[in-house]
């Protein structure tokens, strides 16, 4: 038999090899891009497309597209025979709800304006008008300008305090509604000082842990790990117990005499970093002692008889052998803390609210869907920023998990 | 996103076929109905009724009609949800003449409250959002008006309010003393609202904010505020269920209708209607308040008396639909919340967080 050459009996080994090997990483390929690719792409896609008005209402589409500036006869008439269609297809209420998300007071507008349609004689643009006066507003043209393309940056502005007003131009939004881009600062603001928190209180925890006798860390271990396997929404609502104002801190601190006036300590501020600190702590101290457990003490007791004080054996030996630790458990703190939702929601109050308290808001009640999707995109860009900056800055090989 | 909801509809069909298919909330409401509506209908007529639950009806009414699948043939809706899909066209249109009129003869359509009967949907019971107070806090005065809520000096300590615009900023308003009717004609001018978010600076150090239903009656229980707006219902049962001494505050309060409708292409229409028409009789609607505190919509129960599972506690006092407790209250407008919700809450998260 004529033999094939080596090299090639030898790459199609392989070839079948990778592909048999493929085979077995299939299910999870397949797992991750149904559970995790595809709906963060739907998301980000619906942050930047809703065409509930380009769809319903094609023929004012059509004039926008045609023409620029103030309406006229011909773009109030094209208004009224789409206000009529989305009368028979039961548009209006859709339709409305879009224009209602950059408008306030239009919804109404579109479906009254729809159940009159069919009454309307020519000239229309002043029976539309005379209707109600809102159909003249140069501000609702313009929206309705933008909304007639599918494709939209208006959830990115909004998300941005910034709106367009009736010329076109970008502008912030009144003082009074502007409330998300000091919401996101805060979040961040929060996160840090969450993160800082959970550092200098799990450092000290994690040596501990890593340099007594296997049998005691590892009941001191199981401290850590019980809070860590408790329900979420437990430990949230025992915090709750503890912290208000009737609460066990509270009576205890009043009996004693310590304090005349009960403590706010729960539905601010502090109530959301106390208890979003016990819940992350674990986050932090788990990677540290992964990372803390196989340093080897003779190190440290090698630059003490050198002569090194014990701060200066710290800050240069031991410190930076820990660096992959002390990066990975604040990356994993830090990311965790950003889009923490639950733990806000129920000890936030007013004041300790963070973005994601209204992502869930845009989600659940105001079901504007689009403009969760953009809050998220624009938090989900700004970790990926930190988590490059942080590549840069540390280097992520530099990272230990575990 | 629609074929994941086609998918929930096919799955959700019910596993015994019932000639009334009930989709309800579940939990003491859910019961409530079963109790009062769906067992003495099979009893009265012989048709079989199921009762299934979801967590809000709205949302597989719309899933089963795009899918043509519809297994429900009578939902309970909010009156939001009524409006809003019967604009989609989702639900059967009902003919107040259909159903039955009064003891006295007088016709549906005369003896329902106004606003009670919409173009598909029969409206079968009034909730409201109240304020309640715990007694044993205010030994001497009692709160007896929204004004009370938000008197610091008379009536010191905590408050907790429901987080959100929608029936804060109309509470604001009439405790700075708008009359109800002039409620939403005010909310809809910028001055208005300024009035509003001013009158809720006044206690906004004072506040604790609640998310959930069941927060109010635990904050109560717990001291943790003196007095808080609550959903009548829940402050009702804790008071009756678990004996605590929290008196409702009924002036100011906010109401709204919860309806029985039917899917487009339900099936068994008949057996739906003959539902729709023999629960939403005077003396079966009446029935609903023996197991929850949610006032009845026709003005011939007031003939009716209503009284608790106990069987002593007489419900007339307690109902947001007896005459006593509406003499200053305000019907939750749908209207205006749709058009304006996205915007005067982007202003309350605003000044909230301020």
């Amino acid at each position: 038999m004529e033999g094939r050459p080596l090299k090639q009996a030898l790459a199609r080994a392989q070839s079948r090899a990778k592909r048999r090997a493929l085979l077995l990483v299939v299910p999870l390929l397949l797992f991750i891009v149904v559970t995790f690719v595809a709906p963060i792409g739907q998301m980000l896609l619906r942050s930047v497309h809703n065409d509930a008005f380009a769809r319903n209402m094609p023929n004012v589409g059509a004039w926008f597209a045609e023409n620029d500036g103030a309406p006229d006869e011909a773009a109030y008439s094209a208004l009224v025979a789409d206000l009529r269609l989305a009368r028979e297809n039961r548009t209006a209420g859709e339709v409305g709800t879009r224009i209602n998300y950059e408008l306030g007071g239009t919804r109404s507008l579109f479906t009254s304006g729809a159940r009159g349609a069919d009454d309307l004689e020519p000239p229309f643009a002043t029976s539309l008008v005379e209707d109600d006066a809102k159909w003249a507003d140069p501000q609702l043209w313009q929206v309705m300008r933008t909304a007639s393309h599918a494709y939209t940056a208006s959830f990115y502005l909004a998300a941005l305090d910034l709106t367009r007003d009736g010329d076109g131009n970008i502008v912030r939004v009144p003082e009074g509604r502007a409330v998300y881009l000091s919401l996101f600062a805060k979040t961040f603001a929060l996160s840090a000082l969450i993160t800082a928190i959970c550092l200098l209180l799990g450092y000290p925890v994690a040596h501990l842990l890593a340099t007594l006798p296997l049998a005691k860390s590892n009941l001191l271990m199981i401290l850590v790990l019980l809070p860590f396997w408790t329900s979420l929404l437990v430990r949230t609502t025992s915090w709750m117990v503890l912290l208000q104002e009737q609460g066990v801190i509270n009576n205890t601190l009043v009996a004693t005499g310590i304090t005349d006036t009960r403590l706010p300590m729960i539905y601010n501020q502090t109530g959301t970093v106390i208890a979003m600190v016990h819940i992350l702590l674990p986050f932090m101290i788990l990677p540290l002692y992964s990372v803390m457990r196989p340093i080897r003490p003779h190190y440290v007791r090698a630059a003490r008889s050198l002569g090194a004080t014990s701060w200066t054996a710290f800050r240069r030996v031991y410190l930076p052998q820990t660096v992959p630790g002390i990066g990975a458990g604040a990356l994993l703190v830090f990311i965790l803390a950003v889009g923490y939702y639950i733990t806000p929601a129920l000890v936030g109050g007013a004041s300790g609210q963070l973005i994601s308290n209204l992502i869930a808001y845009h989600m659940q009640d105001s079901l504007n869907w689009s403009m969760a999707a953009a809050l998220a995109a624009i938090l989900l860009a700004a970790v990926l920023l930190l988590y490059w900056l942080y590549d840069r800055l540390i280097g992520i090989d530099n990272m230990k998990l575990g | 996103m629609k074929k994941l909801l086609v998918l929930t509809a096919a799955l959700m069909a019910p596993a015994a076929h019932a000639d009334v298919t009930f989709l309800g909330w579940g939990g003491a409401y859910g019961r409530a109905q079963t109790e009062a509506h769906l067992k003495p209908f099979t009893e009265a007529t012989g048709i079989r009724t199921v009762m299934t639950d979801t967590d809000n009806p709205a949302a597989p009414v719309k899933a089963m009609v795009e899918a043509n699948n519809v297994t429900a043939n009578i939902v309970s809706l909010e009156q939001a949800d009524v409006i809003r899909l019967c604009d989609e066209g989702l639900l059967e249109e009902i003919d107040p003449a259909a159903l039955a009129p009064a003891p006295d003869g007088t016709p549906a359509a005369d003896d329902f409250l106004p606003g009670a009967l919409t173009d598909c949907g029969v409206a079968t019971d009034v909730w409201a959002t109240v304020f309640a107070y715990d007694d044993s806090r205010f030994p001497d005065a009692k709160p007896t008006t929204i004004a009370d809520f938000f008197d610091l000096e008379k009536f010191p300590g905590k408050r907790g309010i429901r987080k959100g615009a929608k029936t804060t900023l109309e509470m604001a308003l009439m405790a700075d003393g708008v009359p109800a009717s002039d409620v939403y004609e005010m909310l809809e001018t910028p001055e208005g609202i300024d009035r509003a978010f001013a009158k809720l600076d006044t206690i906004k150090s004072e506040v604790v904010w609640w998310e959930a239903g069941a927060q109010p009656p635990q904050l109560l229980a717990d001291g943790e505020v003196v007095m808080s707006t609550v959903y009548n219902g829940r402050i009702f049962a804790a008071a009756m269920n678990e004996n605590k001494p929290f008196v409702t505050v009924w002036d100011g309060m906010q109401y709204e209708f919860e309806v029985y409708a039917i899917p487009k292409g339900a099936p068994d229409l008949d057996d739906a209607m003959e539902f729709m028409s023999w629960s939403t009789e005077t003396q079966n609607l009446a029935n609903l308040t023996k197991y929850i505190s949610y006032g009845p919509t026709r003005k011939s129960t007031a003939a009716v008396k209503k009284t608790w599972e106990d069987g002593t506690t007489d419900m007339e006092a307690h109902l947001p639909t007896s005459p006593q407790n509406m003499t200053n209250s305000l019907e939750t407008s749908f209207e205006f919340w749709v058009d304006y919700d996205s915007e005067l809450n982007e202003r309350f998260n605003a000044w909230l967080a301020s």
